[in-house]
């Protein structure tokens, strides 16, 4: 991918596949890998008596079929978006970072609270001290872990799964204590957030702001990963560290860096959660986004732009989830089962890049 | 029996009690990742393989009427589990972080797939040792009620550290952890090594499973497991990859565990949530505590992803 030899680097003449194939490698790989998911989900399906046909049917027809349809995708996109930028970021660096769901409900809590704060302001400014707050929880949760990688050597995979945990412990201890609307009476909630401050439709299409921003906000990591010094620094320091610390490279700081902006995308994920979606901070933030945000990333390979299709893909997926329960009489889970052998594919097919001599430049008479 | 009124005293008493219930699963899956990260391997994915083993145990014993039958079937399905991963982990370029989130993800949605008609139904529970008969007073009765899958677990321990320090396969495992290249030079197949370690530390999660929904708290659903099988591959780490280490550190993992519900029994309700959360802030506590920066970790196998 990124490491490819750039066409404008080949000797003139060179031919075209030379310089396409080894790019392509990056694509078909992953897209063969999702096939191979697919198929080993249709057999599962057959297995306990189910049309595999009838499955994928409602999923285009629930996720992708027409408008109404698209908007219910959406809706799913803009949470998977960020959460998937939290972990394909520190990612880049080499950390396993998979503890998104615990920034994204304390950004949403953080968002929910200080809008209660800030009611009488006016909307842009109320809105800015929101995204501010949920920005700089949701960072600072996950820069600790990245911290505590380097600072102390703790395996961040582990460290940020059990931040999640304490995350949502104390998430729900803050909404149903001390934050607690006393007006909420079945389902513990914090006070709603003034309709000043809510996040309203897109005009053209209706889904929520969230999917622009989130959309516009892969484009940017992609930049700063791939056209900034800083990315090239974060990539130098992922494939070896030890390498990078002897170039004098600030690994320290690019790791906090990478994990705090990662954090704050996804406490960007739970500010939308809140202000444009559930319009208070309750249980209904805990959804599992950040888990769904974790295959996202590895499915996209950690590539910022690819997380853009591969969201709107899973968004799709967890849409038609209802639809399929109801039509197939399948259990909710059905979609978790297949995420996971589409999971289990991708981490397979790592083992395939290299090993097709077609993807090699060599082979079309590159160098 | 009325019960005594034994006061303030009620809090470590129901700790300990607390402890030895809770601490099982722990226990189980704890001895499965030791002795997998022993073969220099990290199986992430064990919370997966501990609910798919809860609800194939429920399940099982539901329908065979035997909870005994449940803890084999619970095993074998663990067992399963270990292998899926093995066998990936086998091929170059695979992370086994990674697989092991997949494969958390994946058991997770399994059970959940096949485990939803057995929500309602009651299966027979596991047997427990009156050990604490000697004694008039029914809290002390109640708190060394101990289940025989403690006990097993227990011996296990002492079993596994044995085997690690005088036996042939200890030492194999314990070569082919420290290095491939030495195990290569040894005539010893790694992966093979490997692979028999994970399914045997998963078929334990398998165990440790079973123990949460055939005994405490019981029954099966969506919710029961809440981390053990994640919270026990940090335990490893803090107990040094000594099987008779992973014991103690279960007992104290579930002590922590048991310290919201004993707090309740004795009329302090506040902050649940955040005593619920209290092995976590432990877990993360005692890795921060045990890991270093810039020297490897004692005792850590040489080839385990998780310390290079």
């Amino acid at each position: 991918m990124s490491d490819q030899t750039s066409p404008a680097a080949l000797p003139s003449g060179a031919p075209i596949l030379s310089v396409l194939m080894p790019r392509a490698e990056g694509l078909v790989i992953p897209l063969a890998a999702l096939l191979a998911g697919a198929l080993a989900f249709s057999l599962f399906l057959l297995m306990v008596g189910k049309s595999p046909t009838a499955f994928f049917g409602l999923v285009w027809l629930a996720g992708f079929s027409t408008a109404f349809s698209w908007q219910n995708t959406l809706s799913q996109v803009s949470p998977l978006l960020f959460a998937a930028l939290c972990v394909a970021l520190p990612a880049r660096l080499g950390l396993v970072v998979i503890g998104g769901e615990g920034a994204i409900v304390l950004g949403g809590l953080a968002a929910a609270v200080t809008a209660a704060m800030v009611t009488g302001w006016s909307a842009p400014f109320g809105i800015a001290v929101m995204v501010l707050s949920a920005m700089a929880i949701g960072g600072a949760w996950i820069a600790a872990i990245g911290a505590l990688r380097i600072k102390r050597g703790v395996n961040e995979t582990i460290a940020s799964l059990l931040m999640a945990y304490i995350a949502i412990a104390m998430f729900n201890h803050l909404v149903e204590g001390p934050f607690r609307d006393p007006a909420s009476l079945n389902k513990p909630s914090t006070s709603p957030v003034a309709d000043t401050l809510r996040i309203g439709d897109m005009s053209l299409i209706s889904a929520h702001w969230g999917v622009a921003v989130g959309i516009i906000m892969c484009v940017l990591c992609w930049v700063l990963i791939e056209k900034t010094t800083l990315g090239f620094a974060a990539r130098i320091a992922g494939d070896n560290l030890r390498a990078a610390q002897v170039q004098g490279l600030p690994v320290g700081r690019l790791v906090i860096g990478f994990t705090a902006l990662g954090g704050a995308f996804a406490g960007l994920a739970g500010f939308f959660e809140v202000a444009a979606v559930h319009g208070s901070a309750n249980a209904s933030l805990i959804a599992g986004y950040g888990y769904t945000g974790i295959l996202v990333a590895f499915l996209a390979r950690h590539n910022p732009l690819a997380i853009i299709p591969v969201a709107i893909l899973l968004g799709g997926f967890a849409a038609s989830s209802g639809l399929i329960q109801r039509r197939m009489d399948l259990p909710d889970a059905t979609i978790l089962v297949f995420q996971g052998m589409i999971f289990v594919a991708i981490l397979l097919s790592e083992t395939a890049y290299g090993r097709f001599r077609v993807f090699s430049s060599v082979y079309w008479g590159g160098r | 029996m009325d019960p005594v009124e034994i006061g303030i005293w009620g809090v470590p008493l129901a700790m300990l009690a607390g402890a030895i219930r809770v601490s099982t699963p722990f226990l189980f899956v704890s001895l499965g990742e030791c002795l997998t990260e022993r073969s220099g391997r990290i199986n992430l994915g064990l919370e997966g393989t501990l609910i798919f083993g809860a609800m194939t145990g429920y399940a099982i014993a539901y329908r065979t009427g035997s909870p005994f039958m449940g803890v084999a079937a619970a095993a074998l399905a663990g067992a399963i589990f270990g292998l899926v991963h093995g066998w990936i982990c086998k091929f170059k370029g695979v992370n086994d972080i990674a697989v092991g989130i997949a494969l958390m993800l994946l058991g997770t949605g399994l059970a959940f797939f096949f485990g939803k008609p057995y929500i309602q139904p009651v299966a027979p529970k596991l047997p427990a040792i009156p050990l604490g008969a000697w004694s008039d007073i029914p809290q002390v009765q109640a708190a060394l009620q101990v289940n025989v899958l403690f006990i097993v677990g227990a011996v296990l321990a002492v079993a596994m550290w044995w085997m690690f320090r005088s036996t042939r396969v200890g030492l194999v495992i314990r070569v082919v952890g420290d290095s491939t290249d030495a195990a290569r030079a040894m005539g010893l197949d790694a992966d093979r090594v490997r692979l028999l370690s994970t399914a045997a530390g998963g078929a334990l999660a398998g165990i440790g499973g079973a123990y949460l929904s055939l005994y405490y708290p019981g029954s099966w659903n969506e919710g029961i497991s809440s981390g053990q099988g994640l919270m026990a591959v940090a335990l490893v780490i803090f107990a040094r990859w000594n099987p008779i280490n992973c014991f103690w550190a279960a007992l104290l993992f579930g002590g922590a565990g048991a310290l919201g519900p004993a707090l309740q029994s004795v009329g302090v309700t506040g902050g649940y949530y955040l005593f619920f959360a209290a092995p976590y802030v432990l877990t993360l506590g005692l890795l921060i505590a045990t890991s270093s920066p810039d020297r490897a970790m004692q005792g850590a196998p040489a080839e385990l992803s998780i310390t290079k």
